[in-house]
């Protein structure tokens, strides 16, 4: 009847897991209930969980990736502090079979529910307020893919409390990850959970695809496309390109599990190559579907807070296309010792080279916007400055493992580990992070505390290189990665150095929740009513903060790039002449209710619970085919309110 | 100077021609969008045929496409798909012509076509089957089925697709949102038969001899 779940899938023997488990659902029932206690299920049902609107939808991904940040840093902590007393004989306070677990959910929640969301978010948000159009091409389809990335979320999360999560790493190499070697349920979870996921990812980025190329403000060519929407429209034609590689390759490795084939196992004349070949044709373009957004960003950030416009604008767009394609050919470097031999090593060697030209391109064009610019020390200048030294570092070791003879050495040691943490802190979160204190005021009208902004980046930068400098070093002194133990005591000092970083790091995400909680109390007196707090030089800029639901009254007229700045240049906002109605997408259940179904079909699938795994599917199919059978109503914003609200935005930008 | 042509007309040619001309209509960016998710949906076939171009040889000591392909059976699955896109094309014009009798035929015909060639199909696999030449027997069987088989799965989606938005035209008559998704699912079923040429050259025709 439930298949293979049991009251042995609760880990009542391990007290760690118990206790993260009573957390987890003491903290979900606090929050359950202090919703029902304030009544606010009405609000949140009507404005949020159905909302499609993109600004909604792109808030929602980012307080997910907030969440995830918190839950992946749990794991990052524990794995530093048990590595930091686990020397010589010491065994320290993990397991292995939880070590491993902890290992590989701290993977999988950074990239793929706390960066993927957060880099989603942020392109949701943004993109169709920086191009001038009021809602993403499709805005229910919209819905259904932030649902369905939450619904992933839900399911690794569950396998805390209810059963286990892989032991195989982030990327479930088989045969480790074959049913012989992994006979339970954690890589089942892995699989449904990033199956569900992925799926939303896939339709976020065919819908920003369609909005980027169909729907930009008139007047609005290529060239005149923030860099911020360059960027996101490249990295969703890699997510439109790369994802289907995912999924077909967790389908063939479910299908190993599920139905006893043969793709990658060790008999049946399987090949697990073909799976590291696979999963890294998608895996290397997806560290640039998120490193592309970040340099976006940082574009955007640098040239508002120089005064300036971006240095060299057409060879940032060539820069990220160049990127783009070259992140296609270039997935063999992850595993220069498959043994391809010396040929095949040169070529994807010099490939992987090659991709520092285009982005030795676009730093340099950052460095020329700074200089001479008047630079003002906002946070998301800090952020922008702190990534140019520490993504630099990166980018240099990079390079040097893409030397394959110095790769051999270096492959799966802690050098890596300490490289890809170095481009992807130093890259991604420090971009999200400048994204969200700029944009921040955009969302909500008023600004986050500078202070603690700058104390967050403060605690950030400085615990990353006392985290990660050490782990170069131990690299090149041989300490491969995931060691749960490890008996050469000279190591230790280093780790015990990576774990003080850790805490620092620690102190920079408690920095930025109180940064968070002060600028809500305090809101009041940092409003911003004139919705251009940095004196920008993009469209989002031009409209209130927050926009009203259809972003802008009349669609502006773009005569430039950075259209905002042209506009302020030539004159202030006057109301237009005459206001034509809009039509709005009503909102929709949908999303919410199919990810509702996929979370209990991807639960029936993990336990090989049959009957439910069928009915969750037919109920998700039939939840689609009925709103599907629906005409969709829209509703009307009248030429009478759109005036009104107009006005009343220009008496508070100009109370005279 | 161009732009003298283009006075008073704002945004100009040129900048319409450089991508500035403004929001598209909605067919246009619902049929853009489905394109886009054609192109995915085909790359992630083309993992399924890389794969399965890599395992073809791996046979386990078990049996290879050339003791299992029936190449007579591969012809006429592809003549039923290929002529049910040609009746589905053919139900696309009549609607648009509001010609409801040929549409409801030529989108019957299509239906009728795409059904035999999934019964086809099963009937193929169970055979394989029975013989002991099921998916789990060998790394190219895994492949060929899983190939096969998503193929298969894809025309039988698309034939619930079509019985659902042929009921909506007849319930609901041809409105503007119903023929955009039948315009779509077109797109789709000839999107099918794309990847079904490059499966039959692939799979059996490489594979049988």
């Amino acid at each position: 009847m439930l298949g293979k779940l049991s009251w042995a899938a609760i880990p009542f023997d391990e007290p760690i897991q118990m206790a993260a488990s009573l957390m987890i659902i003491v903290g979900v029932l606090a929050v359950l209930s202090l919703i029902t206690w304030k009544g606010w299920w009405t609000y949140l049902w009507r404005e949020w969980l159905t909302s499609v609107d993109h600004k909604r939808i792109g808030i929602m991904y980012v307080l997910l990736a907030l969440v995830m940040l918190l839950r992946g840093f749990t794991d990052a902590i524990m794995m530093r502090s048990q590595q930091a007393i686990a020397a010589g004989g010491a065994q320290g306070y993990l397991p292995p079979e939880h070590y491993d677990q902890i290992f590989s959910a701290h993977g999988t929640i950074m990239i793929f529910f706390m960066a993927m969301p957060f880099i989603v978010g942020l392109m949701n948000f943004v993109v169709p307020l920086q191009l001038g159009v009021r809602d993403v091409a499709f805005p229910v389809l919209n819905a259904i893919s932030f649902w369905l990335t939450a619904s992933g979320a839900l399911l690794v999360n569950m396998s805390l409390v209810v059963g286990e999560f892989a032991r195989t790493g982030w990327l479930a190499y088989p045969p480790l990850s074959e049913l012989p070697f992994s006979p339970g349920v954690g890589v089942d979870y892995y699989l449904w959970a990033l199956q569900i996921s992925g799926i939303g990812t896939l339709l976020a980025g065919i819908n920003m695809v369609t909005t980027i190329l169909k729907l930009r403000a008139p007047g609005m060519t290529y060239m005149r496309m923030p860099v911020f929407g360059w960027t996101a429209l490249a990295s969703s034609m890699l997510i439109v390109a790369a994802f289907p590689i995912l999924t077909a390759t967790f389908g063939m490795l479910l299908l190993d599990r599920y139905a006893g084939m043969h793709f990658f196992t060790n008999d049946g004349g399987g090949n697990l190559m073909m799976y590291i070949n696979l999963i890294w044709a998608w895996g290397h373009p997806e560290v640039y579907i998120l490193i592309l957004p970040a340099f976006g960003i940082f574009s955007e950030v640098i040239a508002t807070f120089s005064g300036k416009a971006l240095f060299g604008y057409r060879s940032m767009v060539l820069a990220t296309l160049a990127i783009c394609v070259l992140s296609f050919m270039v997935w063999l470097h992850h595993f220069f010792t498959m043994g391809a031999g010396a040929d095949v090593n040169a070529v994807f060697g010099i490939m992987s080279m090659i991709i520092a030209v285009p982005t030795g391109v676009k730093l340099f064009n950052w460095l020329f916007t700074l200089y001479r610019g008047r630079i003002r020390f906002e946070v998301p200048v800090l952020w922008a400055i702190g990534f140019m030294v520490t993504f630099v570092i990166g980018g240099l070791t990079g390079v040097l493992m893409a030397v394959p003879p110095v790769d051999f050495v270096l492959h799966n040691s802690l050098f890596l580990v300490a490289h890809f943490h170095n481009v992807i802190i130093g890259g991604v979160v420090f971009g999200v992070m400048a994204g969200y204190n700029y944009w921040f005021p955009k969302a909500f009208g008023f600004t986050l505390d500078k202070r603690l902004g700058a104390v967050s980046f403060w605690c950030w930068l400085i615990g990353f290189y006392l985290a990660f400098m050490p782990l170069y070093a131990l690299g090149l002194l041989g300490m491969t990665r995931r060691m749960q133990h490890y008996a050469d005591m000279s190591w230790q000092p280093y780790l015990i150095v990576a774990a003080v970083g850790a805490v620092v790091i620690l102190g920079g995400i408690a920095a930025t929740i109180a940064q968070l909680v002060v600028s809500i109390r305090t809101r009041e007196s940092r409003r911003d009513p004139t919705g251009d707090p940095w004196s920008g030089r993009t469209l989002e800029w031009s409209t209130t903060s927050p926009p009203p639901a259809y972003n802008f009254a009349v669609l502006p007229r773009v005569e430039s790039l950075d259209a905002f700045w042209g506009m302020k240049q030539r004159g202030p906002v006057v109301p237009a002449e005459r206001y034509e109605s809009i039509k709005m997408p009503m909102n929709s259940a949908n999303g919410f209710v199919t990810a509702f179904f996929a979370v209990v079909t991807g639960f029936a699938l993990i336990w090989h619970i049959w009957w439910m795994a069928i009915l969750g599917l037919a109920c998700a199919g039939l939840t689609l085919l009925a709103f599907g059978w629906i005409e969709r109503g829209d509703h009307e914003v009248s030429d009478e309110q759109l005036a009104n609200a107009e006005r009343a935005r220009l008496r508070r930008m100009d109370p005279a | 100077m161009s732009a003298q042509a283009d006075t008073g007309a704002w945004p100009n040619a040129t900048m319409i021609a450089r991508g500035g001309g403004g929001p598209e209509p909605v067919e246009i960016v619902v049929a853009y969008g489905f394109w886009i998710f054609l192109l995915s949906d085909i790359i992630m076939f083309s993992a399924l045929f890389a794969t399965y171009a890599v395992l073809s040889g791996e046979t386990a000591g078990g049996p290879s496409g050339r003791d299992l392909f029936d190449l007579r059976n591969a012809a006429i699955e592809t003549l039923c798909l290929l002529f049910s896109s040609y009746a589905c094309g053919l139900g696309v014009l009549a609607v648009r012509r509001r010609r409801m009798d040929g549409f409801y035929l030529s989108f019957a015909l299509a239906f009728a076509l795409g059904a035999t060639f999934v019964a086809l199909e099963v009937a193929e696999f169970a055979g394989m089957i029975a013989r002991g030449a099921g998916p789990s027997r060998s790394a190219f069987l895994s492949a060929y089925f899983s190939l096969v088989g998503l193929h298969g799965a894809h025309v039988t989606a698309g034939l619930l697709w079509l019985a659902f938005t042929v009921a909506q035209i007849a319930v609901k008559g041809p409105r503007d949102f119903v023929l955009r998704r039948l315009h779509c699912f077109s797109l789709f079923w000839h999107a099918l038969d794309i990847i079904w040429v490059a499966l039959l050259t692939l799979v059996y025709l490489m594979g049988a001899r």
